[in-house]
């Protein structure tokens, strides 16, 4: 009985821990994520050590993804990729990612432009702003869901959250398979 | 043991009424809304002030002098029945006209606070995490100005001010001006303000709107019409030119960072919508938001570490040498 009556205390304490915020990354640290490793086609590679001591906090950390989401509105990425619909700009929904779905791929996009009018953002964002930008996009076009999540739209939802993984419905054996191009790089 | 528990029971009560007074206070009225607020409170805590110690000693005396009887009354005292009979109407009456002059003189009040004045004069207030935008209007587009954390109103004159939230629920509020009124997310709201003297007021956000609610104050500076007229005209200007070397450099710098993407300060490049209006910064009372005095010091501390001054802002920290540090400092503080 007394066990149990631990156990059960036990699990309740469990619940109490709660997602910690980063609200101030240390310079050396920032500058050191700012170090990413691309591969010379410019699509892939590896993200600099740091991001893995911290854990990758900008794929999993809810309110990283939700500072995306407010960076993703401030620096009008609306105006060309719609609400992940795409437009002028290529559409993030449909889970077909030009230079792969991976974070340093992301950041490298968003920091240094992408040919065919994808300008950078060096100049005008910091590399903490980057990477959770870069998170919130990659959660946009996600093929496995996310328990973390960004807050909600005041505005009409045009698509399903972000966190449903929108682009899992792709890979269904459904009645209309995908094209065999599309999907995650193996 | 009473004799220690009367001053130690009046030394709060004393504290309270000392907080009473100053630049944020709904006791120390100089507004036409908060006035009549004002009115409404004293009214309705004198009344119920009154109606409570008649209770009180209604009790006591029942205490005091209650009668034990050995077995309930069998026959009925006409006397008493008449008594009783007295006491119950006369309470019934007087909590009906009690209740009915709360509700009559809350209606009047209300109704005074919700009359928009027929005034020209429009301002636009936004609340943001966690900080004020505020923005004035003109003849034409190009008079129209923004400026932040302060808002210069002209003594005498009823100014409309168009809320508008745009991330969370706040509420703005300048006790000594006006009641509270909410900033909601696509719901414009409005206020009427009006000074009655010219001073300072501070406002502060009534709504738990995030981390740094607690530092999300604004300054109301209400001023004679014609010191009123001259802030405009100078507020219409874009920013001056840097007047020494130093200060061209920190313009220069506050271009190629990441400043201008958020900021703008007009005459400039700098057009960024989603930070403060930085144009004259300098001659504002105080930056981010009521926290620190505007001085170039706290301009550089601000921009060196926003995060430790105020954690979970939205400013993030730029890296930079200190050179350029120093030298955004003084062009923001020349921003006059």
């Amino acid at each position: 009985m007394r066990t149990l009556l631990v156990l059960l205390i036990a699990t309740a304490m469990a619940g109490c821990q709660r997602e910690q915020r980063e609200l101030r990354l240390d310079p050396p640290t920032a500058a050191a994520l700012d170090k990413i490793a691309l591969m010379p086609n410019g699509i892939s590679g590896a993200p600099p050590n740091v991001y893995f001591a911290l854990d990758k906090p900008y794929e999993s950390n809810a309110y990283n993804l939700s500072q995306g989401k407010r960076l993703y509105s401030w620096f009008a990425c609306k105006s060309c990729h719609g609400d992940g619909q795409g437009g002028i700009g290529p559409a993030f929904l449909d889970g077909w990612w030009y230079y792969g779905p991976e974070m340093v791929s992301i950041f490298a996009s968003i920091r240094d432009g992408r040919p065919h009018g994808m300008p950078a953002f060096r100049e005008k964002m910091t590399t903490e702003q980057i990477w959770q930008l870069a998170g919130y996009v990659q959660t946009i076009g996600a093929y496995r869901a996310k328990t973390a999540a960004p807050s909600r739209n005041d505005e009409k939802q045009t698509r399903p959250s972000e966190n449903r993984a929108p682009a899992a419905k792709l890979f269904d054996e459904g009645p209309t398979p995908v094209h065999p191009d599309q999907g995650p790089t193996p | 043991m009473t004799r220690v528990m009367k001053p130690a029971a009046l030394l709060p009560l004393a504290l309270m009424l000392a907080g009473c007074d100053g630049w944020q206070s709904a006791w120390d009225v100089h507004g036409e809304s908060a006035i009549s607020l004002k009115q409404l409170i004293i009214l309705i805590v004198a009344v119920c002030s009154v109606v409570w110690a008649l209770v009180m000693i209604a009790l006591i005396v029942a205490l005091l002098r209650r009668r034990v009887r050995a077995e309930p009354p069998v026959a009925v005292d006409a006397g008493t029945e008449r008594r009783m009979t007295i006491t119950v109407v006369m309470a019934v009456a007087a909590t009906v006209v009690i209740i009915t002059v709360f509700t009559v003189s809350s209606f009047f009040t209300t109704r005074a606070l919700s009359v928009a004045g027929g005034d020209d004069l429009t301002i636009k207030v936004r609340g943001l995490q966690w900080w004020w935008g505020v923005e004035y209007f003109g003849a034409s587009p190009e008079q129209r100005f923004e400026t932040a954390n302060e808002i210069h109103i002209p003594v005498g004159r009823n100014v409309r001010l168009q809320l508008e939230g745009l991330d969370v629920i706040h509420s703005f509020w300048v006790p000594s001006l006006a009641g509270k009124q909410d900033l909601i997310p696509g719901r414009p709201n409005e206020l009427t303000l009006r000074a009655e003297r010219a001073g300072v007021y501070r406002g502060q956000c009534a709504e738990f709107c995030g981390l740094q609610h607690a530092h999300m104050s604004f300054f109301v500076i209400a001023e004679d019409q014609a010191a009123f007229d001259q802030w405009v005209n100078a507020q219409r200007q874009g920013a001056a030119a840097p007047p020494d070397e130093e200060t061209a450099a920190g313009r220069q710098a506050f271009l190629s960072k990441p400043c201008a993407a958020c900021h703008t300060i007009r005459g400039t490049a700098a057009d960024g919508k989603t930070g403060p209006d930085l144009t004259h910064v300098g001659g504002r009372t105080m930056i981010a938001s009521g926290l620190l005095p505007t001085t170039r010091g706290s301009l550089a501390a601000w921009i060196a570490d926003p995060q430790t001054l105020k954690p979970g802002n939205n400013m993030p920290m730029v890296p930079m040498t200190p050179e350029e540090l120093r030298a955004i400092s003084a062009y923001l503080a020349s921003l006059k």
